[in-house]
């Protein structure tokens, strides 16, 4: 029990280490928490500093790597450190279900999920940009054209080399059924059952001797300029960089990309609620989620942001109209319930 | 007795009573400076050694979720005999702590630790808590089963009985491939399911292949580095221990790009012939084996050295003179007398290697990960402490078992570990 | 009884880096059945001479035969030669027994027999109780009876002692040379002894070959050695000696006149070849000097004075000035002691001429 007491102190004392800058009486200085980077950078340009202009507030920046213990701290203790955190959805449904984020108001914001992308308006949190997990190949290894979707992926006769996966079951098992030809919006369903996910894990094994397993984000961009692999599963931000910052000879194949988003939260309880309100009321107006995309290669939330999006890196965005048209959104809340047990079985199948 | 002592023949007259207390005295301010001197070391010890192991085994027995977040819910399970249906006063305290935790927000963490039992109970229980029936129902379980009909079924709520009480087995079965069937028999877990004791047995023979290879490769080394005059035997120690002045992750990077695909071992082979296409040396088990021989190896080799340092050159010169061939004075001999640091060498090498991780993440296949890897995993990545401190618990007893059979076999005592 | 081997050395030379020799043009033969000792300071030549007899060292030049065998290209483990080491080079993990198993079972001779030859080996070095006892429990003198058992147990015809008694206190020694003196009598194996210790060369051989420069200065029975060293090295060697250098004034038969560098002359023995007018060594013995001798009959007999005077229980030695040298000693027995001689008292010392050996050379 000491120990426990311990943990909680230590918890405290971390997070009373959380940005701190914040004055109490400032009704008019809102701390966005966010990743940090270029990222944030983004953030600034394209909500931050206009937000200020406009409403004359000032906007305090701080960073977090998405602990939700340090949340669960300032939400007991009512010592908030911060009104708007950009939460990923893996830290927004676990927020959501441990009820530490405030359940959105949409009447309050004057729009609705009908305005966003299907999933991106959440009760916990509103979405603000999109990233997907998708695959990529070197041009280079194929001249005469190269794969198009998933089932060209495991297609090693046509397209020989090997393929870059993530160590993990999220994802591949889901590409797993899109190339086994299970319809997009039946992947969750089909993977549901036991014999969805023996289905799965039988297509895996198709191509498990082709398969070279990678355990971080940063490394696909790095197996296909090694040519250690023909083409690889990978975060889209990840490719597009490798594209336009390395000049690597790299192709994204957006088919039956798995999309995800990050969302804006409010900690639970905060009393300047409203205050955080106003703030994602301005991020989410389509012009400033469009200005976003001069910045970084996110893609806007909102349908009607498409417009104002840099038209030079809207070939690079998940959400754009030649990139949606086949995709899907990543089941966070099934992930929630089954990692434990999917991480289990695939462990185990990997192992073999 | 002042006086006594004053006249010296009186005081310590041979076996007096006052000689043996005088002795004591004396022994005793020795012992107490002695413990004074190596408290520090003891403190330190107990700090950041004793300490955490015994917070980590502990981990892996407690059960704390249900004890600590539904209090009322964990005693009236540990009441219920788990026979046949709930009865109706358990289904009401079931409900109304679900809904206290619900407020509370721990629901998620109870629901996280009732998902290692039976996958898909957190969406259950949060789905229950936000659409819970009203309390006053005269049939609460047949409402629950309506809302959804897992609440008919027995073994959710015999998972949870499991997960009542303050203590618990169940992730050290799962360690060992086993579980709890709703009976509360222990059973095999399905083939699909069992991983760690397959793990297990990989770690023992990568470490086992690991040791044997170290040997074969140490021993000469040992040997000409104990033979050679000491300049030169100092410069080769040195560039022995070249590679722990750098980082392992480095030096298990740079086995990546030696041995990838188009790396420089690779290129070479090709550009001399050896072989036309590259060949898979990473990634795999041979990757495994050549990463994990190259950090172990001075741990191999400096106890033999140390032991062959020890060992006088007359005595293969005198086995000569009484005729013995060479190979026998090395068989009867020297061999003999290295067994020693052969002995330590092994013991090392077999230990560090069943810990390892970080190489065999690196360099091996999804076929080759070790033990430690999984405990690594459920540390960080799955957050499932109990499992991480089954599975530590598992490699310690693994260690002990093998440390128990060797110095039962060879005699730790013997050892000479430099 | 063994029948002892013959050695034979022609030519030997040994060089280790191409320049320095360090055994110089031996030749020597060690008759069959003797003890023979190796004497010499460290760096004379005598161990490597003894090492490549043993196999261990190959000669540079020269042959080395065994009973007219030569033993160039014959193996250590095959010259069938005992050897005890300095370091008694006993195996740590066998026992006594294990140890002295070792050779016996290298020959392939029977459990039984081999059993008996250990008892009787063991019996021999009076160990035959300590036989499953390991070489960490024994003292220094034991271990080195087990290795001198050891190096007989196989009952080789030669046996070699490299400094084995080197490590033990001077008691103990002086108890081991007795020992081995009296185990060579009876097996009849030939023993080659190297040592730096004159006492225990005296003590123990047959004869006695003292090396300098990877040269044999003299090969002598031990009473030659002692009392009719041939060159000035020997002599300073082998015993106490005081030394004076001179001129040959005058040689007579085997008497000579020298006149020693201060102004002093004396009557020595003189060895073949000594010439008149040439430089020679005179060595005077302390235990041959009288002081103070009632006895005119002395052939050198001189007036000097006590410097000091040193008590070593059994005899007294007093230090005095004869010539240049003010380092000479006279060694009086303790019951022959006339007097206090008491520093700065005058005193008078005499020797006989016979005790008194005028040598060739004159090495600074």
């Amino acid at each position: 029990m000491k120990l426990r007491q311990l943990s909680t102190v230590l918890a405290v004392s971390v997070a009373a280490g959380f940005g701190g800058t914040i004055s109490a009486d400032a009704a008019d200085t809102i701390t966005v928490t966010s990743w940090g980077g270029s990222y944030s950078e983004s953030q600034r340009k394209a909500f931050h500093e206009p937000f200020m202009a406009e409403t004359g507030k000032t906007v305090l920046e701080d960073e977090w790597n998405g602990d939700l213990a340090r949340v669960r701290a300032m939400v007991d203790t009512g010592n908030y450190q911060t009104h708007v955190i950009d939460a990923e959805s893996g830290q927004l449904v676990a927020g959501c279900d441990e009820g530490l984020w405030e359940k959105i108001d949409y009447t309050a914001l004057g729009f609705g999920p009908e305005d966003f992308l299907e999933g991106a308006a959440h009760e916990c949190g509103v979405g603000n940009i999109s990233w997907s997990f998708v695959f990529a190949y070197d041009k280079d290894q194929f001249p005469d054209g190269g794969p198009q979707n998933w089932a060209d992926f495991w297609n090693v006769e046509k397209f020989p080399g090997k393929r870059g996966l993530r160590k993990s079951p999220k994802w591949n098992l889901e590409y797993a059924l899109v190339a086994d030809g299970v319809p997009l919006d039946e992947i969750y369903e089909v993977l549901g059952t036991e014999e969805g996910l023996a289905r799965a894990l039988a297509k895996l094994d198709e191509l498990r001797p082709h398969v070279l397993w990678y355990e971080t984000s940063a490394q696909p961009p790095q197996l296909l300029a090694d040519k250690e692999v023909a083409m690889s599963s990978a975060a889209n931000g990840r490719i597009y960089t490798a594209i336009v910052n390395d000049g690597q000879n790299f192709e994204i194949v957006w088919d039956s990309q798995a999309m995800d988003f990050d969302f804006w939260v409010i900690p639970k309880g905060h009393p300047e609620a409203d205050l955080a309100l106003e703030f994602i009321k301005f991020a989410s107006r389509p012009e400033r989620m469009g200005d976003q995309t001069n910045y970084v290669s996110y893609g806007p939330l909102r349908t009607a942001a498409v417009e104002y999006v840099n038209p030079d890196i809207l070939p690079h965005l998940p959400t754009a109209p030649d990139n949606t048209v086949r995709w899907f959104k990543t089941d966070t809340q099934f992930w929630a319930d089954n990692r434990e047990s999917l991480t289990e079985r695939f462990n185990v199948w990997l192992a073999q | 007795m002042f006086a006594k002592v004053a006249n010296p023949t009186a005081a310590f007259a041979p076996g007096s009573a006052e000689l043996q207390v005088q002795l004591r005295r004396a022994e005793r301010s020795k012992k107490i400076w002695a413990l004074v001197l190596i408290a520090p070391l003891f403190l330190f010890l107990a700090v950041t050694f004793v300490v955490p192991i015994a917070r980590t085994l502990f981990l892996s027995v407690e059960n704390p979720e249900l004890r600590d977040m539904m209090p009322d819910l964990a005693a009236a399970l540990q009441a219920w005999d788990s026979d046949g249906t709930p009865p109706d006063s358990l289904v009401r305290t079931f409900a109304a702590d679900v809904l206290t935790a619900h407020e509370n927000r721990t629901l998620a963490r109870v629901g996280k630790r009732l998902n290692f039992s039976i996958s898909g109970f957190r969406s259950l229980l949060l789905k229950t808590a936000r659409r819970m029936p009203p309390q006053d129902s005269p049939d609460l379980l047949a409402e629950l089963t309506a809302l959804d009909k897992r609440w008919g079924e027995r073994r959710y709520w015999a998972a949870l009985k499991q997960a009542s009480t303050p203590y618990t087995v169940e992730y050290l079965l799962a360690a060992v491939d086993h579980q709890f069937n709703p009976d509360g028999e222990i059973v095999e877990k399905p083939p699909e399911r069992s991983i760690y004791l397959t793990v297990l047995a990989r770690t023992a023979w990568i470490s086992f292949v690991v040791v044997t290879i170290c040997l074969f490769l140490g021993y000469p080394i040992a040997y000409l580095l104990a033979t050679i005059p000491t300049k030169y035997s100092n410069l080769l120690l040195l560039l022995l221990l070249l590679p722990f002045w750098t980082s392992l992750l480095v030096r298990t990077t740079a086995w990546l790009v030696l041995l990838q695909n188009q790396g420089v071992v690779n290129d070479l082979a090709i550009w001399i012939g050896l072989w036309d296409e590259p060949v898979q040396l990473i990634r795999n088990r041979l990757g495994v084996y050549i990463a994990l021989v190259h950090i172990m190896l001075p741990f191999m080799v400096l106890p033999l050295f140390s032991v062959m340092k020890g060992i006088s050159p007359t005595h293969m010169k005198a086995a000569a003179s009484l005729g013995a061939t060479p190979i026998t004075a090395f068989l009867k001999v020297y061999l003999p007398q290295t067994l020693p640091g052969a002995g330590a060498g092994i013991l090392l090498v077999f230990i560090l290697t069943l810990g390892f991780y970080i190489t065999p993440a690196l360099v091996g296949g999804p076929s080759d990960q070790m033990l430690s890897q999984f405990i690594a995993f459920n540390a960080s990545t799955a957050v499932n402490w109990g499992m991480a401190g089954a599975l530590s618990l598992l490699l310690m007893v693994g260690v002990a078992i093998f440390f128990s059979i060797y110095s039962r076999l060879v005699g730790v005592r013997d050892l000479r570990l430099g | 009884m063994t029948l002892g081997a013959s050695v034979q050395f022609r030519g030997v030379s040994k060089t280790y880096d191409g320049q320095a020799l360090v055994v110089d043009g031996l030749d020597l033969a060690i008759h069959s059945g003797e003890f023979l000792t190796l004497l010499g300071p460290s760096g004379s030549g005598k161990t490597t001479t003894l090492m490549m007899l043993a196999g261990f060292e190959v000669p540079t030049s020269g042959e080395i035969n065994l009973d007219g065998r030569s033993l160039t290209n014959v193996p250590p483990y095959k010259r069938s030669i005992g050897m005890v080491f300095q370091n008694y080079a006993l195996f740590p993990h066998m026992t006594v027994e294990e140890n002295l198993a070792f050779p016996l079972q290298a020959r392939g001779v029977s459990a039984s027999e081999a059993s008996a030859r250990i008892r009787r080996a063991l019996e021999m070095v009076q160990l035959a109780e300590f036989a499953t006892r390991r070489p960490a429990q024994l003292s220094g003198g034991q271990q080195q009876r087990v290795a001198v058992a050891r190096s007989l147990v196989y009952q080789p015809s030669l046996v070699l002692m490299d400094e084995p008694l080197g490590a033990l206190d001077k008691q103990l020694r002086e108890q081991m040379q007795l020992e081995l003196k009296h185990i060579h009598q009876s097996v009849g194996a030939t023993f080659v002894y190297v040592t730096h210790d004159q006492d225990e060369a005296l003590t123990m051989s047959d004869r006695v070959a003292v090396f300098n420069d990877g040269k044999i200065q003299q090969l002598d029975t031990p009473e030659h050695l002692y009392e009719k060293p041939e060159n000035a090295f020997v002599a300073q060697f082998i015993g106490e000696n005081n030394r004076f250098t001179g001129q040959v004034e005058e040689v007579s038969g085997n008497l000579c006149r020298v006149s020693v560098d201060g102004g002093v002359t004396m009557l020595a023995t003189s060895v073949p070849g000594l010439l008149a007018g040439s430089r020679s060594a005179v060595s005077v013995r302390p235990e041959v000097v009288a002081v103070d001798p009632i006895d005119v009959g002395y052939d050198n007999r001189l007036t000097t004075q006590v410097l000091e005077t040193i008590y070593h229980g059994d005899h007294l030695r007093i230090r005095v000035r004869i010539a240049e040298n003010d380092q000479f000693i006279v060694k009086i027995p303790r019951q022959l002691c006339s007097g206090p001689y008491e520093v700065g008292q005058p005193c008078e010392v005499a020797w006989m001429a016979h005790d008194c050996r005028a040598l060739l050379d004159a090495p600074e």
